[in-house]
């Protein structure tokens, strides 16, 4: 009884206000250079969504706008970072990535894929442990740091070379378990605020929470350069500051945690064309 | 045996002396619906003091979630949930503070916060554990606010 009556009175402020219903997602058309980007796409039969939108059509005009050209996206000054390392020989082994991956274009179709099973480790990866792996292993270099700024650097170069693909990871097979996880911790209400990541992108997406234009909380455009810290944000550390916004302690970014959820919202967006380098706020 | 009885007396006379009427936030009684009858405090809460809870961001920041006409000058009000204009005229004392102490006695599996409640989601950080959202005094302030918002 309480709750028709709240939702009756819901209903008649978004008509007082006269927003457009509940102010959805707009309607605009990305294109990069001229090239079309699909912005939404149909969900797979039986998904807890009923659409599939990317975070770039909940953003402002202008936000907007500064996807749309290379030249005026500020992500590609860290691209230009990425292409330095790629070349930059490191390491005890007097190796760059470039000898062994002549061409970074050579890893287009690399980044829908992630995160997915690596057979040799037995267990899920993303793209900052197969890095990781090359440095270390065949570099003789130290690690970088998940979220820092060469690791994000080097996933926006690799990344952009899938930019139009669609999102299609795994979820079955040895990643099954996994999946479970994160999508467990997708619906787990943690923090003082006692909120799950469900509440504010499944159940509110399209609503402004106070001035936040909550979208589906998608990773199809990771990295995704922020105007509001103004560098490339990793899906871990994204992760981390929705978790922290909540007052919930978060996981540690690449954490079996962050990457079992990782995995099951990337499988949330399959379809999704990558955005990536993506511009937010 | 008698002694300890009496030392146990003590002990809670004192406990309730520190915090004269204020009820503890895991000793408050809800009735039918979630409502809470009784006041926190046992004495009136500020509806100035209030407004200024009610619209700070580390508070009650519930302009994150609703929309309420008297608090124009404040830019930026959310909608997750209903519009807060003529909210005392839909319900009572009783029922306000029950679903500001804990809404989802009222509302089930509501989104919105508890403000008043101990234990909430897991993983609450460190800082924050064992703690309330707001004090009691702060709760009866923005109740106190909130019963000025009528039709
Ligand atoms: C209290 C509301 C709230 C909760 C709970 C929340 N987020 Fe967010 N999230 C936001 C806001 C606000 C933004 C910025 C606007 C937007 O893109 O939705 C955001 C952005 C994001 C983005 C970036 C989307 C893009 O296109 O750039 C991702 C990914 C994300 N959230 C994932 C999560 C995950 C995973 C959880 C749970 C651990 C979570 N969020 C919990 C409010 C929330
Ligand atoms: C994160 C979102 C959120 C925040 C923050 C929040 N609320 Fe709410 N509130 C809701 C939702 C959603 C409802 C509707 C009930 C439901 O469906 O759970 C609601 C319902 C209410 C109602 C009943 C309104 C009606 O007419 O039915 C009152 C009163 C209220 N909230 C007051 C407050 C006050 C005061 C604060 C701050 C101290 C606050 N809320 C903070 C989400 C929120």
């Amino acid at each position: 009884m309480k709750k028709l009556l709240s939702t009756v009175a819901c209903g008649l402020v978004a008509m007082s206000l006269g927003q457009a219903a509940f102010a959805d997602a707009d309607d605009h058309k990305l294109s990069v250079d001229g090239v079309a980007i699909s912005t939404d796409a149909k969900p797979m039969e039986g998904g807890p969504l009923d659409e599939l939108i990317s975070g770039w059509r909940f953003r402002s005009k202008e936000t907007q706008s500064l996807q749309t050209d290379d030249f005026d996206n500020p992500s590609f000054v860290f691209v230009e970072d990425g292409e330095a390392l790629f070349a930059a020989v490191d390491g005890s082994e007097g190796k760059s990535c470039s000898n062994c991956h002549e061409d970074v274009a050579e890893f287009a179709g690399l980044r829908p894929t992630l995160p997915r099973w690596n057979e040799a480790k037995g267990k899920l990866y993303s793209m900052e442990q197969y890095i990781n792996d090359c440095r270390v292993d065949r570099m003789g270099a130290d690690k970088w740091k998940w979220t820092g700024s060469n690791m994000t650097a080097m996933t926006s170069l690799i990344s952009l070379q899938s930019r139009g693909m669609p999102i299609s990871v795994a979820t079955d097979g040895p990643v099954a378990e996994a999946y479970e996880q994160g999508k467990e911790i997708f619906y787990t209400r943690v923090g003082q605020l006692d909120m799950a990541c469900a509440n504010c992108h499944e159940d509110n997406y399209g609503a402004y929470i106070r001035a936040d234009h909550l979208s589906q909380g998608q990773i199809n455009g990771f990295p995704t350069y922020r105007l509001k810290n103004a560098k490339m944000n990793s899906i871990h550390a994204r992760f981390k500051g929705c978790m922290k916004n909540i007052r919930a302690e978060p996981y540690k970014p690449g954490s079996a945690e962050f990457q079992a959820l990782e995995l099951y919202v990337a499988s949330r967006g399959n379809g999704l064309s990558v955005e990536s380098p993506s511009v937010r706020n | 045996m008698r002694s300890i009885a009496i030392a146990a007396i003590g002990a809670a006379f004192f406990a309730t002396a520190v915090n004269a009427a204020e009820v503890a936030p895991d000793s408050v009684m809800f009735g039918e619906d979630g409502v809470v009858s009784a006041s926190l405090t046992g004495a009136p809460g500020d509806p100035a003091k209030g407004k200024s809870v009610f619209v700070n961001r580390k508070l009650g920041n519930c302009l994150a979630c609703h929309v309420n006409s008297d608090a124009t000058e404040q830019s930026f009000h959310g909608e997750i949930g209903p519009s807060l204009d003529g909210a005392a005229s839909r319900w009572n004392e009783a029922e306000l503070r029950g679903i500001l102490v804990n809404s989802k006695m009222t509302f089930d599996d509501s989104m919105m916060p508890s403000f008043y409640r101990l234990v909430n989601g897991v993983r609450t950080m460190k800082k924050f554990q064992g703690k309330t959202i707001l004090t009691a005094a702060q709760l009866e302030d923005v109740l106190a606010y909130l019963q000025t918002l009528k039709e």
